[in-house]
């Protein structure tokens, strides 16, 4: 998958039917948005019919709310609780089996998956944070086989966003709203008037194979400046900014900033942000054995650093405070990655502001730590 | 030369462990005990990297190799039974299973030692990983300076290796100091902590290379009083101890800073994470 690379066409929402049709076909399990519990969450979608038609959401700290729109968008909302992280880095997953026979244990490892995933409505950030996840799951010293298997086979159908949520930031953090790599195809939803259509880029000869399946057209020089109208009303309404520039020295000098402690008077460790948060990896594994004791399975989960079992060692957690523990996750997300991964473990998509549930909101807390950094002596 | 990291390549499927069995069973102490693996091809490893030993159907641990880096047939192992594994592994006995994987980590730094006095504290079970770089420093004698080890435990019941110990004593150009923090009118070593032995130790400190392993509040003082005595931090390494769930560097429970314990360390040099362990609960 590359940069986008030729001219863009035009397909209507018939158009966008027939190329879920022709994903499906190709023996893709389709996922994309869908409603579910008052929420758009990525979900088996069947047909354009399965798209939250005319809705979006409104977000703020704490606060995520579906609203009726006054057209027909497909894709007109930001980004839900869930992100794609649910599908290649699994919630839940076992390792492998152990069976004992007498004196003889055996161990079997849980083969990779061979499902090929499409996702569909992948917005820039969550490209991004896909990247991110590659960067430690499988470019690093060792390659987590599961996240590899479905990765390499995993069809990306991104959307341009046509509006921000009112906690996204990722014009802060430099990674969208334009889909810019890493696509199959990428979408940008055009609505005028009367007339619904998509623009289309494709970003691999996988996508253009796709595409070549679909009717369409190529794109008239209004309609793509329509689309780059579409994403500037996005970059330009974003709900948040955070200056992200300075992070990794600003975080590491202030490690005893007095905001860490007011700011675990509102933190509840409920662990919501870092499930929420596209990019957090951690794991923990639960061993599991049946009556017998004979069979054995290890099992790893979604972990949070919020948790006081995560660092614990003989003698106690080595996080025990509230405080140490939101330090640890933020510091960890906004400046120690950059030394660990090369890049900001943040993508700016606002879910960790939105799913708080007392509205702690990162970038304030970047902007409180930076309004009187202690390293630079404004604090008495 | 001791192998490096490179030399151990990936386990192809790196979280599942192989079944290995007990051949020796040593018990070292009231909690403390030790044991010998024989797994069908001991993997090279460094002195000071560790393996994840998985009790069958309770679960799986960190452990530091105990034993030395060019036994061809065995992995030693040397536990204190603190928690449900540590215990579980505890009542092994020889011709039970044990599953391992590794080696994995940063070892201790017995190539760039070469050459310098060496001086290696121990704490408690923290004796246990330096006792494969003792090993080779005696092994390849000629190739240090002065070799000097101290070690602390709390009483002396507590101590562990306890008939080694006394041939390190009897070892020509090899100085040992024992200190336990309390003890009856028996004993007749040093008392108190290990860092006042220091001044003990003939090594020359622009010369020499210092290994530390034991609670981090031992870390912290024994590091600071080298540097007092003119060691400089880059030539102090620590190892530490964290949270551990796969040892590669992916379920982020070890994380000290920009560091992951499992990967980049057990062992530090003490210039790279002096600033980090100032601070409390990082």
């Amino acid at each position: 998958m590359a940069k986008a690379d030729e001219a863009a066409a035009i397909i209507t929402v018939e158009g966008l039917q027939d190329l879920l049709q022709a994903i499906r076909a190709g023996g893709y399990r389709a996922i994309g948005p869908t409603m579910q519990n008052q929420a758009i969450v990525y979900d088996d979608i069947e047909s354009v019919d399965d798209l939250p038609l005319g809705w979006t959401d409104e977000q703020d700290r704490g606060r995520y709310r579906l609203a009726r729109r006054d057209d027909d968008a497909l894709f007109g909302y930001s980004v839900g609780p869930q992100s794609w992280k649910k599908f290649l880095h699994a919630p839940k997953l076992r390792l492998w089996t152990a069976e004992r026979d007498g004196e003889n244990a055996s161990v079997t490892p849980e083969p990779s998956p061979t499902d090929r995933l499409a996702f569909i409505g992948v917005r820039a950030c969550e490209i991004r944070a896909i990247e991110i996840q590659d960067r430690v799951l499988v470019s690093d010293m060792y390659v987590d086989p599961h996240y590899q298997a479905l990765r390499e086979r995993a069809l990306i159908v991104a959307v341009n966003c046509g509006q921000a949520g009112g906690t996204c930031f990722c014009v802060s953090m430099h990674t969208g709203p334009r889909v810019q790599q890493g696509f199959d195809i990428a979408l940008t939803e055009l609505l005028d008037g009367t007339e619904h259509s998509f623009l289309v880029e494709t970003g691999s000869d996988e996508g253009r194979a796709l595409l070549a399946q679909v009717p369409h057209r190529l794109a008239s020089g209004r309609e793509v400046e329509a689309g780059e109208a579409v994403i500037e009303g996005a970059a330009s309404s974003m709900g948040r900014e955070m200056r992200s520039d300075d992070l990794n020295e600003l975080l590491m000098s202030n490690l005893e900033h007095p905001r860490w402690d007011e700011v675990a008077t509102r933190c509840l460790s409920c662990t919501n942000c870092t499930l929420v948060c596209p990019t957090c990896f951690c794991t923990s594994v639960e061993d599991v054995s049946d009556l017998s004791g004979e069979r054995a399975e290890r099992w790893r989960r979604w972990d949070s650093c919020f948790t006081m079992d995560f660092s614990y060692i003989h003698g106690g957690s080595v996080r025990a405070s509230a405080k140490s523990r939101y330090r640890q996750w933020m510091t960890h997300k906004l400046a120690t990655w950059i030394d660990q991964f090369g890049s900001s473990g943040c993508v700016g998509c606002g879910r960790c502001i939105t799913w708080c549930p007392v509205g702690i909101d990162i970038t304030e807390e970047v902007r409180a730590i930076r309004g009187c950094d202690t390293s630079a002596g404004d604090w008495p | 030369m001791p192998p490096t990291l490179k030399a151990c390549a990936p386990l192809p499927y790196p979280m599942a462990p192989s079944m290995t069995r007990v051949t020796r069973f040593i018990r070292e102490s009231a909690e403390v005990f030790t044991f010998d693996l024989a797994p069908e091809r001991v993997t090279p490893f460094t002195p000071g990297q560790f393996n994840m030993l998985y009790a069958f159907g309770v679960g799986e641990i960190p452990i530091s190799i105990s034993g030395a880096a060019d036994a061809p047939d065995r992995l030693t192992h040397t536990i204190r039974a603190v928690g449900p594994v540590s215990a579980a592994l505890g009542r092994l006995k020889a011709g039970d299973q044990v599953g391992l994987r590794g080696p994995f980590g940063v070892g201790w730094p017995v190539e760039e030692a070469k050459g310098f006095d060496v001086l290696l504290i121990g704490g408690g079970i923290g004796l246990a990983p330096l006792r494969p770089a003792i090993y080779w420093l005696l092994r390849h004698r000629a190739a240090y300076g002065r070799v000097g080890v101290l070690y602390g435990a709390r009483t002396p019941d507590d101590l562990i290796f306890v008939s080694e110990l006394e041939e390190w004593r009897k070892t020509p150009d090899f100085q040992l100091r024992v200190a336990v923090e309390r003890a009856g009118p028996d004993w007749t070593g040093d008392v108190g902590y290990v860092t006042p032995l220091l001044s003990k130790l003939r090594y020359d400190p622009a010369d020499a290379i210092a290994m530390i392993c034991g609670p981090e509040v031992m870390i912290r003082a024994t590091a600071l009083a080298l540097e007092d005595a003119g060691i400089a931090d880059s030539r102090i390494f620590v190892s530490m101890e964290r949270n551990m769930k796969c040892a590669i560097g992916h379920c982020g429970h070890c994380q000290f800073g920009p560091l992951f314990i499992c990967k980049d360390g057990p062992v530090h040099r003490y210039d790279r994470v002096r600033d980090l362990l100032a601070y409390r609960e990082l």
